[in-house]
């Protein structure tokens, strides 16, 4: 195992350490929905669940904005790898959280669901947000992002949208108590901001570099 | 150098921690029989715990099942301990709902402070089983026990500027330490106008499932408003003042395009957020159950719909 290159130890160990995690959320709510090891849904069981995968869902879009963030600063290229994987169990708790709502709470009654996506704010742009997801998650493939060229960064920058439209829709839908959409707001915000801030710092540096012909790399993307 | 003065009380002289604690109840007692005349001077105390004697069913009650003890006192709305449902049950503990007075002010001839048994003590208690629909779209059918509030209020003989009933809740933050933060503008408020708290269907709650009204759920003392979304029906009553102008109300001052004076359950009148047309009913395993139809006043319109002839509902939600 010590002579294995980073490679191979994030397919052999990471990947499957990440997958299995990515489930965990999952079984939690398998467990307490039949009441099993003691866990509980609750009074509320729906809004419990929907509640549940509502927050996975934020925490992996913050942990996917994070990734490129934390590559850069720790030089750990390899957290790269784990991108996508994040990015695809992101879209299965909004799914999941979305097919609660749909399934569990409106009982799939098109007309009060129509009524909700049209006429509730909240709603609308959750709705949003997952549609832009599923392009995401449906172009996620190697192959197809080699086919897209130029067009798939341009369509996966989208990424910073959905973590806007996220938090904004948690923020919506809260009865007063802003205490969470305010610390996820935050995270979104340093996260948004630091590449704000090196976007600058990239043109500034492309400007002098204009004058004096110098050795930049290639400028990372995300 | 400590320079010491004989004391000038004796030890003996002065008045003991446990008196001096409830000085207040001691006074408000001497008020209350002065003042109250309809008290019965030997009517006993409602009990600190466990079940509550003496109690008649009322023809007000539904014959729906109520919800079990776990959900009636396991998730509950109570901002002073904590914004999530199960906070409450989890915090509520802090709470010492005894001694416990109430001050009665404004538009009556009778005002004063009063011990919770002498406002309590007079009037039959009686089991009230009502549909609880919470203003986040969710609904229970819970067993209260209480008293009328219109009984409670003939009492203190309101004058005819008195047009309206404001409640407070107990403001100390080592009690109920959600009051620490500014979630709300403490202490909660809430408001009636007199012929909505005269109404045979509204109740100060002492008790629930025939027992003493647990922390979480309001002790020692709630008002129940049926017909109203939950929020009206004001926990762990400190204050009731008779007034002429509408009371200011918690939720009204905190979000106005959102909380109205009113809150009357109303399916036709959405929160600008949210549907009020369906509701989920709370009880175990409602993991597949449907929404169920939201009824106008919460099913009470026969009672409460004369209240509000010729009032825009919409307008006034």
């Amino acid at each position: 195992m010590r002579h294995w290159t980073t490679t191979q130890r994030v397919t052999r160990i990471g990947k499957p350490l990440v997958f299995v995690s990515g489930l965990l959320p999952l079984l939690w709510a398998a467990l307490a929905a039949f009441g099993i090891a003691g866990q509980q849904l609750g009074a509320n069981p729906v809004e419990t669940l929907m509640d549940h995968f509502g927050n996975w869902s934020l925490y992996l879009i913050i942990a996917a904005l994070a990734v490129t963030p934390i590559r850069r600063l720790t030089g750990w290229h390899w957290v790269g790898r784990f991108r996508r994987m994040i990015g695809l169990f992101t879209a299965f708790y909004v799914t999941l959280h979305l097919a609660v709502y749909a399934l569990l709470d409106q009982g799939l009654a098109i007309q009060p669901i129509v009524e909700d996506i049209l006429k509730r704010p909240f709603i609308t742009l959750g709705i949003l947000a997952w549609t832009i997801l599923m392009a995401l998650s449906a172009t996620s493939l190697m192959a197809v992002r080699r086919r897209m060229g130029k067009r798939w960064q341009q369509l996966h920058n989208s990424v910073y949208l959905i973590g806007i439209l996220a938090v904004w829709h948690f923020w919506w839908q809260v009865k007063k108590d802003i205490t969470e959409p305010l610390l996820f707001s935050i995270m979104l915000a340093a996260l948004l901001g630091i590449r704000v801030f090196w976007r600058c710092q990239r043109t500034r540096s492309a400007r002098t570099s204009a004058v004096t012909p110098a050795t930049h790399g290639n400028a990372p993307s995300m | 150098m400590l320079i010491q003065r004989p004391s000038d009380i004796k030890p003996s002289e002065i008045t003991s921690e446990s008196v001096y604690l409830s000085r207040r109840s001691i006074v408000a007692g001497l008020a209350a029989s002065a003042l109250l005349p309809s008290i019965d001077a030997n009517a006993a105390a409602l009990p600190r715990a466990g079940t509550l004697a003496d109690v008649t069913k009322s023809p007000l009650s539904t014959n729906q099942p109520p919800n079990s003890w776990e959900d009636v006192t396991g998730y509950n709305n109570f901002y002073e301990f904590g914004t999530g449902k199960t906070d409450p049950a989890r915090n509520a503990g802090s709470l010492k709902p005894r001694p416990w007075t109430v001050k009665i002010s404004g538009e009556a001839d009778v005002t004063g402070t009063f011990d919770l048994d002498d406002l309590v003590a007079p009037y039959a208690l009686e089991e009230r089983i009502y549909r609880l629909r919470c203003v986040e779209a969710c609904s229970m059918v819970v067993p209260w026990v209480g008293i009328s509030l219109a009984s409670m209020i003939k009492t203190f003989k309101p004058n005819s500027r008195a047009k309206y009933v404001a409640f407070e809740t107990l403001y100390d933050p080592e009690q109920m330490p959600g009051q620490r933060r500014r979630v709300l503008t403490w202490p909660y408020r809430e408001g009636l106008t007199i012929a909505e708290a005269m109404n045979p269907l509204t109740i100060m709650a002492v008790g629930v499932y025939g027992k003493v009204l647990p922390n979480q759920n309001g002790a020692p003392m709630r008002l129940v408003v049926p017909w109203k979304y939950g929020f009206k029906s004001i926990k762990s009553i400190v204050g009731i003042r008779f007034t002429e102008q509408q009371p200011e109300t918690s939720w009204n001052m905190s979000a106005p395009r959102e909380y109205g004076f009113y809150a009357n359950v109303n399916p036709e009148v959405d929160h600008p957020r949210w549907s009020q047309a369906r509701e989920r009913s709370i009880g175990g395993n409602s993991l597949f159950a449907s929404k169920k139809p939201t009824l106008m006043f919460n099913g009470y319109t026969e009672q409460v719909a004369s209240l509000y002839t010729g009032l825009d509902l919409k307008r006034n939600f």
